[in-house]
């Protein structure tokens, strides 16, 4: 099948010289692209040049087989509508008027809009919820709402094809997840195809098709997500020094703490995940175990104990994990325990609970006992 | 709410009409000879000659008053063009030296051309402001490129207009003819001595202009927006911008080939417009503005020649009084809007 959207060894810049080179990009209609990749890495740029904003230092795109060069102003923008970053400053027009302008392309000489152009003006308006604030001045409302001014704008201009720069950045994580399950809405009933760019991976590798790596001279990577998003990937794109994400997950886990591992911490079914980033927070290296590969404990636990004992999943716990746990707990003067009641598979860590008890080891309840605990202790204070 | 703002639309520009047409009965009655409403109507009508009471009514004032309509909307359609084009809140005609420029060359070429006993055409007039006002607005567009700030800029050109006055002034100073004694009062910025050639040579361009300007109204709405947006819009953004500067500098230039330099009325009005209609939507904003600078003119017109009647004072002694503070007020409210 002939890509909708193309590029030719596309080679973006300003001034002549090329920031990015050799860009090559195909998208079928109604597919959604994200540009991910760090700071100051040419997203922008790139995006620009896709909207003719930039002329291109080399290459071509192709927009339904048209060059998009031979394309008059008038007919691109009857099919490419952007939002970008740039703050528009307005004086004295109201949300609903900065929305109309998308209705430009399609009006006669004097920009009058008529019925036709009012219904889809409002339509637009609805579909990202500015209808209550259509008669409040433009420069008067928060980023998040001028951000979904912008979208309507640009969803009235009816484009086959939107670009978009960092969408998502003013917006809440409910508008967020509105704002994508909008553009799925979008291309679904119109087969819009989109061009994005975004900070947000989870987001991004779960709303796209295709995503484009941007970090220096040439692409790094372009392809489906499930491709980008492999382990350690995203750590070595944006050249992460402090810290961790979890391509599986598209959980991010701060930096772990150094030094002496001298706490234990006994958990599984994801009841450690909180003690472990409360310890973190306090800068309290500690040791874990034992977990199961497929533990919702696990992502957490490796990115952020200093030493993880994990077991096989859906296999009993065999004797060398038990004994290296064991020698774990041996070098720690403190074990916590997250689980209150041992589940009839989880006897593994009930004998190391005993395990520990038996070796005088210090007991902390889990955190939530202990909160518990200090409760009672402040009620009968007063 | 959409037919509420129609109906204001509707309201100023009533308000405005009824401004013109009331400023221009007064400015034709009121004067060191006062001329009644049934005087001039019988005058009209062609009874009652009173020979005196007709030259003036046809010669003087209605000429006079005719081209402080003319030229007070074109200065005020400049002011919003330049604001356009710009960005900028502050910009106008005589803050960015385009006047001044337009000044100076008109000076030099009547001088030459006075010295040899050559008079000059209206049209050549408004051709020297025209090549004065495109050299200011060409020294501007270069130093803008450079100074982002628009305050900046705005300072760059009043310099620019201090340097052409300096160079007019000399001029003048130096030219010891007796039409120069005209000159100076022009160089001040004067609507006196307004014939009906010149009303006709002026009348054409400013409406030729005016007609020029108000279909460009769909592309700057998307202008408005900024160049982004405008040049997504399918605009051509080259093409728009020449055309902003050479329509301005038409209009600058026509105003200073017979008023001279007019200060404020270019900034001030714009702003005065804006706030009546409540919108900046260009298709609303360019005749508006047209009516409000010439209802600002000619009240200004008549307190100039009333105020200290027989002496006449120079127009933009009263435009800047009225015209300053409408300034200062925009620049101290829109400080306040960006910090919001």
């Amino acid at each position: 099948m002939e890509y909708y959207f193309k590029t030719e060894k596309m080679s973006v810049g300003y001034q002549g010289k090329a920031l990015i080179h050799d860009i090559e990009i195909g998208l079928h209609k109604g597919e959604i692209l994200t540009l991910i990749g760090p700071n100051g890495a040419g997203k922008s740029t790139i995006l620009k040049s896709i909207a003719k904003q930039l002329e291109l230092i080399h290459g071509v795109v192709y927009l339904d087989k048209i060059e998009l060069n031979h394309m008059s102003g008038l007919e691109l923008s009857q099919r490419m509508a952007v939002v970008f970053t740039e703050k528009i400053k307005t004086e004295l027009l109201t949300c609903e008027d900065v929305v109309a302008t998308g209705r430009y392309p399609y009006t006669g000489h004097f920009g009058i809009l008529s019925k036709g152009d009012y219904v889809i003006v409002e339509e637009a308006m609805e579909l990202v919820h500015v209808t209550e604030i259509r008669n409040q001045d433009f420069t008067k409302i928060s980023d998040g709402q001028r951000q979904r001014v912008m979208l309507a704008r640009a969803i009235c201009q009816e484009p086959e094809i939107i670009i978009l720069d960092e969408p998502t950045s003013f917006l809440d994580v409910k508008y967020k997840l509105e704002f994508l399950s909008i553009l799925q809405e979008l291309r679904i009933r119109k087969g819009l195809t989109v061009i994005m760019s975004m900070h947000e991976l989870e987001l991004a590798e779960r709303i796209s098709d295709k995503i484009l790596c941007i970090n220096g001279e040439y692409v790094d990577r372009f392809g489906k997500p499930e491709e980008i998003f492999q382990a350690g990937y995203i750590k070595s794109l944006f050249e992460i020094e402090t810290g961790s994400f979890d391509e599986e997950n598209g959980s991010m886990e701060l930096e772990p703490a150094s030094g002496i591992a001298d706490i234990f911490v006994i958990a599984g079914g994801g009841s450690g995940r909180s003690i472990y980033r409360k310890l973190q927070r306090e800068r309290k290296a500690f040791r874990t175990g034992i977990i199961y590969e497929n533990d919702l404990d696990f992502p957490v636990a490796r990115a952020l104990a200093a030493e993880l004992i994990a077991a096989k999943a859906f296999e009993p716990v065999d004797k060398r994990t038990f004994e290296h746990a064991q020698k774990a707990i041996d070098s720690c003067s403190k074990v916590i325990c997250c689980r209150r009641k041992f589940g009839s598979l989880e006897t593994a860590n009930k004998n190391l609970l005993e395990y520990a008890s038996r070796s005088k080891k210090i007991v902390e309840l889990t955190e939530q006992e202990a909160e518990n605990g200090r409760y009672l202790l402040y009620k009968s204070r007063y | 709410m959409q037919k509420n703002r129609k109906y204001r639309y509707i309201i100023a520009f009533i308000f405005l009409a009824f401004g013109v047409v009331i400023f221009l009965s007064l400015n034709i009655c009121i004067g060191s000879v006062s001329i009644t409403l049934p005087d001039i109507l019988g005058t009209m009508i062609g009874h009652e000659s009173n020979e005196t009471m007709e030259r003036i009514l046809w010669d003087i004032r209605l000429p006079r008053t005719l081209a402080v309509i003319i030229l007070g909307g074109a200065l005020s359609l400049a002011g919003y063009l330049l604001q356009t084009f710009f960005h900028n809140p502050i910009a106008g005609p005589f803050v960015l030296g385009i006047s001044s420029g337009a000044k100076m060359v008109v000076a030099l070429v009547m001088v030459f051309f006075m010295g040899r006993a050559i008079r000059i055409s209206s049209a050549n007039m408004i051709l020297a402001a025209f090549v004065g006002a495109i050299l200011s607005m060409g020294f501007v567009l270069l130093l803008s490129r450079r100074v982002k700030a628009m305050s900046m800029l705005v300072v760059s050109g009043v310099m620019i207009g201090y340097i052409c006055s300096a160079i007019t002034e000399l001029v003048i100073t130096f030219a010891d003819d007796a039409d120069i004694v005209n000159l100076h009062n022009w160089s001040q910025g004067s609507f006196s001595g307004m014939t009906w050639e010149h009303v006709k040579v002026m009348a054409i361009v400013v409406i030729v202009t005016f007609i020029a300007v108000f279909l460009l109204s769909k592309p700057l709405s998307a202008y408005q927006l900024g160049e982004v947006y405008a040049q997504n819009m399918g605009i051509n953004i080259r093409y728009l911008q020449v055309c902003l500067v050479l329509l301005s500098s038409i209009l600058s230039a026509s105003i200073v080939a017979f008023a001279g330099p007019i200060s404020f009325v270019g900034i001030a009005t714009p702003h005065l417009v804006k706030k009546l209609l409540g919108t900046t939507k260009p298709i609303l904003m360019i005749p508006a503005c047209y009516l409000g600078g010439s209802v600002f003119c000619l009240f200004c017109d008549l307190l100039a020649r009333t105020i200290l009647a027989p002496t006449e004072l120079s127009i933009s002694t009263v435009t800047a009084i009225f015209g300053a503070p409408v300034v200062l007020w925009v620049m101290a409210t829109h400080r306040k809007e960006r910090t919001i």
